[in-house]
Order: structure tokens, then C-alpha cells, then sequence
């Protein structure tokens, strides 16, 4: 690390590389006339070359971004077990398919007989998702876990509306990822926060009270919650709602825990949304592009976004006529891009080894369980599935908070878990290693953990200090928000 | 064992630590009414295999690489550096998650801190975002942005020349949150008109929206337009379908609108079939507070080395929950960072040569046309008007038109036929510096004996 910081010393930020003269592209030749806009365009509409803009290189541009990466965390360097977002290899196959001319440089507005093969790849995927989770059909537009969660509330929304009903309350049980409830509002629900059982899982008794008063649209639920257990309830929780004319919503982040053994479908919900970049391993990019693919009851199919591929033959059309529809969530028709990798990881997988995945998410998680409980404290102890949360409370006694373990733990060379939420764990270290991990890394994780234990018991203030071998050390937060400063300037602008 | 995954050795050793037989034994909380047997799909297949199946798919599209491409309307082909790919395939960036331990992701934070400088300057506004998924939903942002402001006003007026993919999407949103929706017409120069804007204009309006150049290639009159609605008290919003335009042109941060947003795709990033594409947002000052989506900001860490975070997300779903400013989560960031790298190697000199290169390649076309004169079938439809690379051709028959250029290698443009009958018939034509010479010849050519 001591090499990296010295570069970091070194490597400001674009704009300060910047050099009079240097260019870092060459274009073809013109080989047309030059065309001064002023002579097509009224000249006030008109602007000149940018100020501000740098001037480097080509090889400025490389060394930059090349530093800069190193001064990542990343996947491919180790376990990264933040709990709910599914950190997996990402195989580079998928980064190779993908890059097909054929499928990376094909225009969106191509006629349809020009692109039957970019159609057919996403009528597979979507058997395959079908195949994964039962449901009867399934939307590939969104473009990640929340915005499939707002197409999957506009189609009950629409379901509703076609019934002649108006309903304005959303169920979420209050250890929801907070994208659930900020989705149902953008949907044009109010929410309802229902408080979870002593188990912290769904309080059955409640949804039913909330249900009498005839004005619930929907239940929002995590399956698997964010604790990593399975709602025990579910089945019951679907049957109240259909019966009161209600919907389950269930947000698929954690479907990777029972892909192969259980099936949304049966488990009665009606919209489910597919983080293609949890499950299926497109990778998280440093904050995205994901998708958030929604599969749906037959209740919900006449209310799938436009457009949708269909088959008719061995021809696919993109099919726009669909009078119930809630119409178009986002421009052209999902990333596709993830849609590639998603299916290709499917493909790799096959049936055997997304069942095995599924097992191999949870036994990890109930390995480090089973290794970390003792030295840390476990809030619920329902059975795990694909994650485990702890919480800080043994060494919150001596001033460590969980926020102090995660930095600590950068320095054994981990990223931390996650420790936002679930919001009804204080403290949370909510640790998801997914199946991609052996018992090698595992054990290492662990001794880790245990180590910063011992740490918080015998010097605390070492680990409150923490960290001390990253790039940086802890940066101050508060004053980024109270001195918002979001963009460079020319130090005498 | 598969390869992707630990072994049966691994397995052991960790069912024997957890006192378990089986692996089984470790799903016991899942009901037997919700389980399945095998899942329908096939067995693990070798990578070979995959590449096969995946050769077959791309080789059953028509790829543009191999025609002469004047395809736009939203996704435009412009220089896309070695560089930014071979960057983009490293491991450090597109294998980490969202920055939230900025310790360990000064790279990517570093990175989003100048794609948020970048859309500043291109916009010449205050503050931008980290990125949203698209054009499309960037303008939705916009107007529920202006909607929350103006709390009591629960209508934007939309210009008529905004792609109508982004108008339907925008439709979508709008819906149950309880605004309607006006749209302004536009004359027979292809641009809105801003005295008929005006008079739709009222104290209910939380947003204007404008496209520039508009979905019919034009370029509206930004000045006149933004005067109309800060008179008016409403949020403007200039919406930017081809980015590289503002190499050219001046955004409507110069001009009093409020956000400047749209799609940067033009900027480095491939079309694939139309996602994942770039959403970007910018804004005045004023609107930070409300802004949608992340924001990344400079701060020092106790060294005080410079450093920087995620920053002001009170804003945002995972602690405002219901009351956020968006639901959005994750966003596009890798594709910021590949414009962001695009961007830093055209610099100052290429983004302005980008744009008059792909201005003058469309300006060749339409001075072709202009000479093929009255007897073509094939008219330009606003002559008159300012474009910066991109045109809408009449033609009666556009659908027939571009299936008899594309057997001569040419994919002429996008026909507006599949945007409903409210716009004239004809094929949207884009060139951008990609295009040649040559290739501008035989598309004139062609039109000329096949129009």
C-alpha cells in the first residue's frame, strides 16, 4: 500500500494534469468541407471550446485511470461480503460475449429482421428466469433492482385501476431495504411500515389488521428478509392478501439463496423483481449499470411494460400492442448489455450449478455463522440462508461500533459488510460471502474478525483508529455534506 | 464441482463444522409446498460452448459495423477509444460495488467527482449527479425534481420535438403522482414555437421541457424559450438527446434553465441494443437539496489528504426511505467512467472537433440533397432550419425506402413510422465523424435512384 499512497500523492485529478497542446485522440480525416456553424446556426446559439476542459494525453489518460483503479477494493481481489448486494466472480467470458460486434455496436431502431438475434437472446432469458422462479411472464426493462420494483408497483397500480379500484396503502415490513418504500411512494402509494415479530420476520397478525381496512394495494417483502431468513409465513401472507383482493410484491435481492430449490411462484407472488447483478453475476461496475428484470403472476401479465418480445415461430417481434400496459418505464428495452452476461452466466451454470450456487451461498453464510458467533453477537437466530447478521453489542461495551470493525478490517485486507441496514439490528454487520469463496477465504475472514475482537477487548483505541494502510484514512464526511465542494474548479475561478 | 464455485472438499469441511450431513439439512426452513425438482434449463455448459451459442446470436443480427450507418434518434456512433475499454475491463473498477467504504474506493470516487465536473462544464450549470440509467428517465427526474420544488403546481408543459420514447416514458411516471402532462406544438420549421409556448404557460406549471437539438434534429431557440419560462416561475429543462452536440452548441445553462439533462451515450459508450445507456443530470445550485441520485464530494481524511465520499445522502432511499428523492440505487457508474475517460481524451480540443466534424458530415449530406433538387422523392423536411448532425427526411414510404438502401450496405436512418402517425413520414438521417466521405456518397447516390 505504501507504493500506491506515494502514487496518490503524485496523481491529482484530470484537470490538474491538464497541459496546453496535449491531445489524447486523433479523428479521421474531414474529407468534406469545413462548416463554420455560424453559417447554419443563428450564432447566439453557439458556443466555442469549453473552458475548463484538460488538455492530456494518451498515456495521460491511461496512467490516470490505471492509478486510480488501484486505489479500489475490488472483487477480483479478494472476498467483498457486504450483506444484500451479492458480491460474486464475475466471469470473464460474459465480458467477452458481451463485446461481440454483433451484439455491442447493434442500433436500438434497427428493423426487427435485423436484430432476430438479439430478440432471440432475450426471449431465452426470459425462459430462463421463468424457469427460475415460476412466474408466468417477465419484463427485462428495468435497470436495476429499484426501478424494477417501481415497474412491478405501476403494473399493480394498473391491475388495480382495470378493476375499477383505487388503493392507497403499501404494506412494508420495517426491515425493508429502503428502496421498497421510496419505490412504492414513486408508484403513488402511501407506506405503511409494519414492525417485524420478536423473530423479526413478517408479523402475520398485523398484515392481517392492516388488510380489514379494504384499502392495501400490496405487501412489500424480502424473501429471504434481510436478516437471511426465510419468511416463514409467506405462504399464509399471499393467501390474506389475494383474498382481500391485495398483491405481493416480493423483492427478489436475496432470490440467490433458493434459486433451484423453491420457486416465487409457488410461494404466491404476484411481481418480483431480479437484480441480474446479485443472482446472476453482472457485475456491480462500482455503482452500476445493473437490471431489475420483473417476473409477474398471470394477474399481472396484461400490465407489462411495452415492449415485449414475443415468438411466433422461430421469428421475434417487439410487441408494443398491449392495451392494458402501464406503457414505457425507461428509453429502448432494458440493459441489454447485463442481459447478455445474465444469460450467458446461466448458460455456464446450467441447472446443477444454479441449484449448487444456491447451496453454496448458504452454506458459507452458515459457516462464518457458526466460526464468528461467540466473538460476536447474533441478534436473531432464526436459521440462515445466504447471509448472517451480527451485530456490535460485545464490543460497542468498549466503544467499538460496528462502523470502527468494518475500517479495521480493511486493514486485514477485506472489505467490510454491510451496516446500514437491516434497520432493526443496531449496529448491524450483516456478512453475505456468496458461493464464490472457499473455505481458504473464509477461514482467513474469520481469523480476521477474530482478531479485531481481541482488538476491541484488549485496544480499542487501535481499532477506533482503524484504518491505517488504505490511501486514505478516514475521511470527514460531515464536512463534505456541510461544505458541499462537487466538482473541480480552476483554483482562481 | 463447478468452476465458478468451491469444491466438495470445501463443502465438507464446512458441513462438519456447522454439525450438518447434508447441505439439505441447512434449507429446513422452506416449506415443502414451495419447493421444486430441477429447474428447466440446460447443463453446465464449457466455455466453448457459450461462445458458440452467443457467436450465433450476434451473428444473426445485422451488425452497423458492417453497413454504412446513419442510424441516430437517441443512440449515436461516435469515436470510442482503445483506451476506454481496456480501462473499463479492469478488475478494480467494474468488480467493486458502490463506494460506500470510500477508504478502499478513492478510484471510483475519484473518477464520479470529475464525470460530475465534466457535466458541469458541458452544461455550464452548478451541480451534476453521478449518473441515472438513461436520457429517458433523466428527464422524469427533472420533472418530479420540479414537481417537488413547486409542490403546488402539478402540471409541465412538454415540447412536442421531445423524443417520443422519453415523452412515453415520462407519461408513465407522471401518471400517479398526479401531474398532467401539455404538450407545446411545434411549426413548420420543426422548432417549438416560444409565443404559443408562453400562452400555455401558467402558475399550475412545475417544469418546461426542451429538447435541443430536438427529436426532428432542430435546433429550438434556447434564449427565447428559457425567458418564457422563468417568467413564468417554472423549473426549465433543456433535455440533450445527442451529447456531443454541447461541443457545439450552448446549453441551456447559459440560457436560465434549471437542469440540463439527458443522454450521454454519444460519449464513448456502445449502443447495445439500446441499454446501458447514460442517464446524466445537472442543476443551479439552488435545486441541490433536491437533487435525485448520488453525489460524490471532496473532503480530507484525518491526514488531511484529499480525499472523497459519498456525500448529502439524507437525500436518498436508504435513509429518507419513503420520503427520498428518488428510489434510484444503483445507477449507471460504470458507463460514467467510460465517458468520463472518453471525455478526458478528446479534452478541450475534441470535444469541439467531434461536434463541428459530425456537424460539417451532416451538413455534406444535406447539401447533397439540396442539390438533388425538386425531382427527388426524398425532401429535406425543415430546409430553413438549424441542425447540428442529424435531419429528418421526408419520404412516403420510408419503411420500403431503407430496406432497399440497406441491400446496397447502407442503413439509411431510423423511419418515424414506428413513432406513430403524429409525425411526418420520412427517415431520421444522423452522420457524426465516424461517418466518410464515401459512405456519405453512396447513401446520396443511393437515395437519388432509390427514393
Amino acid at each position: 500500500m505504501s507504493e500506491t499512497r506515494m502514487l496518490r500523492e503524485r496523481e491529482g485529478l484530470i484537470f490538474e494534469r491538464s497541459s496546453a497542446g496535449r491531445v489524447g485522440y486523433q479523428l479521421p480525416p474531414l474529407e468534406v468541407p469545413q462548416v463554420d456553424p455560424a453559417s447554419t446556426v443563428p450564432a447566439g446559439l453557439l458556443r466555442g471550446e469549453i473552458d475548463g476542459l484538460p488538455e492530456v494525453s494518451e498515456v495521460d489518460v491511461m496512467r490516470h485511470f490505471t492509478r486510480l483503479s488501484k486505489w479500489n477494493y475490488s472483487l477480483d481481489e479478494g472476498m467483498y461480503p457486504l450483506g444484500s448486494c451479492t458480491m460474486k466472480y464475475n466471469p470473464r467470458i460474459n465480458e467477452e460475449v458481451v463485446r461481440l460486434a454483433g451484439l455491442a455496436q447493434l442500433h436500438p431502431l434497427q428493423p426487427a429482421d435485423q436484430v432476430q438475434g438479439a430478440l432471440a437472446l432475450m426471449w431465452q432469458l426470459e425462459q430462463a428466469l421463468i424457469a427460475v422462479t415460476g412466474m408466468a411472464r417477465v419484463t427485462l426493462q428495468p435497470a436495476a433492482g429499484a426501478h424494477g420494483e417501481l415497474t412491478g408497483m405501476l403494473m399493480i397500480r394498473k391491475a388495480l385501476a382495470a378493476r375499477g379500484e383505487h388503493r392507497g396503502k403499501v404494506l412494508i415490513p420495517d426491515s425493508a431495504h429502503g428502496t421498497n418504500p421510496a419505490s412504492a411512494v414513486f408508484a403513488g402509494f402511501e407506506t405503511v411500515e409494519v414492525a417485524s415479530t420478536p423473530q423479526g420476520t413478517l408479523d402475520l397478525a398485523a398484515v392481517a389488521r392492516h388488510l380489514g381496512g379494504g384499502d392495501v394495494a400490496a405487501l412489500m417483502v424480502t424473501v429471504p428478509n434481510t436478516l437471511g431468513v426465510f419468511e416463514p409465513e409467506i405462504v399464509k401472507a399471499a393467501a390474506m392478501l389475494h383474498e382481500k383482493g391485495a398483491f405481493l410484491y416480493m423483492d427478489g435481492a436475496n432470490l440467490n439463496a433458493f434459486v433451484g430449490i423453491a420457486l416465487p411462484g409457488k410461494m404466491g407472488a404476484d411481481a418480483l423483481h431480479i437484480n441480474l447483478h446479485k443472482t446472476f453475476s453482472t457485475p456491480h461496475g462500482g455503482g452500476g449499470p445493473g437490471a431489475g428484470p420483473v417476473a409477474v403472476s398471470q394477474a399481472l401479465v396484461p400490465h407489462l411494460p411495452v415492449p415485449m418480445v414475443e415468438r411466433e415461430g422461430d421469428r421475434y417481434t417487439l410487441a408494443y400492442d398491449r392495451p392494458g400496459t402501464i406503457g414505457k418505464v425507461r428509453g429502448f428495452y432494458g440493459n441489454f448489455g447485463m442481459l447478455v452476461r445474465a444469460l450467458a452466466y446461466i448458460r455456464s451454470l446450467g441447472r446443477d450449478g444454479l441449484k449448487s450456487m444456491a447451496e453454496g451461498a448458504v452454506l458459507n453464510a452458515n459457516y462464518l455463522r457458526t466460526r464468528l458467533e461467540g466473538d460476536y453477537h447474533l441478534p436473531y437466530d432464526g436459521p440462515s440462508l445466504h447471509e448472517v447478521v451480527f451485530d456490535d453489542s460485545i464490543q460497542a461495551a468498549a466503544g467499538v461500533r460496528n462502523i470502527d470493525i468494518a475500517k479495521r478490517l480493511l486493514d486485514y485486507g477485506f472489505h467490510p459488510p454491510t451496516m446500514s441496514f437491516p434497520l432493526i439490528v443496531h449496529g448491524a454487520l450483516m456478512i453475505e460471502p456468496t458461493e464464490s469463496e472457499g473455505i481458504d477465504e473464509l477461514d482467513a475472514f474469520v481469523a480476521a474478525m477474530k482478531a479485531i475482537a481481541r482488538e476491541a477487548r484488549e485496544e480499542p483505541d487501535l481499532v477506533r483508529g482503524a484504518p491505517y494502510s488504505t490511501p486514505v484514512r478516514r475521511l470527514d464526511e460531515v464536512r463534505a455534506a456541510r461544505q458541499p465542494v462537487l466538482r473541480w474548479r480552476r483554483p482562481d475561478d | 464441482m463447478h468452476r465458478y464455485q468451491a469444491g466438495q472438499g470445501d463443502r465438507r469441511a464446512m458441513l462438519d463444522a456447522v454439525g450438518c450431513a447434508s447441505v439439505d439439512e441447512l434449507f429446513v426452513s422452506i416449506p415443502a409446498e414451495v419447493r421444486c425438482g430441477a429447474l428447466d434449463l440446460p447443463p453446465a455448459r464449457s466455455e466453448e460452448e457459450v461462445r458458440r451459442e452467443f457467436w450465433a446470436y450476434a451473428g444473426a443480427n445485422a451488425a452497423p459495423e458492417c453497413f454504412a450507418s446513419f442510424l441516430g434518434a437517441g443512440v449515436y456512433r461516435h469515436v470510442t477509444p482503445a483506451v476506454a475499454d481496456a480501462l473499463l475491463q479492469r478488475g478494480e473498477f467494474f468488480t467493486a460495488y458502490t463506494p460506500y467504504q470510500p477508504e478502499v474506493s478513492q478510484g471510483t470516487l475519484q473518477a464520479i467527482f470529475e464525470f460530475q465536473t465534466y457535466v458541469c462544464q458541458l452544461t455550464e450549470l452548478d451541480v451534476a449527479n453521478a449518473s441515472l440509467y438513461d436520457g429517458a428517465t433523466a428527464v422524469v427526474e427533472a420533472v418530479l425534481m420540479a414537481a417537488r420544488t413547486l409542490p403546488k403546481r402539478r402540471r409541465v408543459v412538454v415540447a412536442g420535438t421531445l423524443h417520443p420514447d422519453w415523452r412515453a416514458v415520462l407519461e408513465t411516471y407522471c401518471e400517479p403522482m398526479g401531474i398532467a402532462i401539455t404538450q407545446a406544438g411545434w411549426g413548420g420549421d420543426g422548432r417549438v414555437d416560444a409565443g404559443a409556448l408562453e400562452r400555455l404557460l401558467g402558475d399550475d406549471v412545475c417544469a418546461v421541457v426542451v429538447a435541443s437539438p430536438n427529436f426532428l434534429g432542430v435546433v429550438e431557440d434556447l434564449p427565447a424559450l428559457g425567458k418564457a419560462i422563468a417568467a413564468a416561475g417554472a423549473l426549465g429543462v433543456h433535455a440533450v438527446a445527442e451529447a456531443t452536440s454541447l461541443g457545439m452548441l450552448a446549453p441551456g445553462g447559459r440560457f436560465g434553465f434549471d437542469v440540463v439533462c439527458g443522454e450521454l451515450q454519444a460519449f464513448g459508450i456502445p449502443a447495445a441494443f439500446g441499454g446501458p445507456l447514460l442517464g446524466f443530470f445537472a442543476a443551479r445550485q439552488s435545486h441541490l437539496r433536491q437533487m435525485p441520485g448520488r453525489l460524490v464530494g471532496e473532503t480530507a481524511d484525518s491526514a488531511g489528504r484529499r480525499g472523497y465520499v459519498l456525500t448529502l445522502s439524507t437525500r436518498e432511499q436508504h435513509i429518507r426511505r419513503a420520503k427520498a428523492t428518488s428510489n434510484i440505487c444503483t445507477n449507471h457508474g460504470l458507463m460514467a467512467l467510460a465517458a468520463t475517460i472518453v471525455l478526458s481524451l478528446l479534452g478541450k480540443k475534441g470535444v469541439r472537433e467531434v461536434a463541428l466534424a459530425s456537424h460539417a458530415k451532416a451538413e455534406y449530406v444535406k447539401a447533397g440533397l439540396r442539390a438533388q433538387g425538386a425531382g427527388s422523392r426524398a425532401k429535406l423536411a425543415f430546409p430553413e432550419s438549424p441542425t447540428y448532425n442529424e435531419f429528418l427526411l421526408l419520404h412516403d414510404d420510408p419503411d420500403g425506402l431503407l430496406a432497399r438502401l440497406k441491400a446496397e450496405g447502407i442503413l439509411g436512418g431510423v423511419s418515424t413510422i414506428r413513432f406513430g402517425a403524429a409525425w411526418p413520414k420520412g427517415i431520421l438521417v444522423a452522420a457524426t465523424e465516424q461517418n466518410t466521405r464515401e459512405e456519405c456518397d453512396r447513401l446520396l447516390d443511393a437515395l437519388q435512384r432509390l427514393a
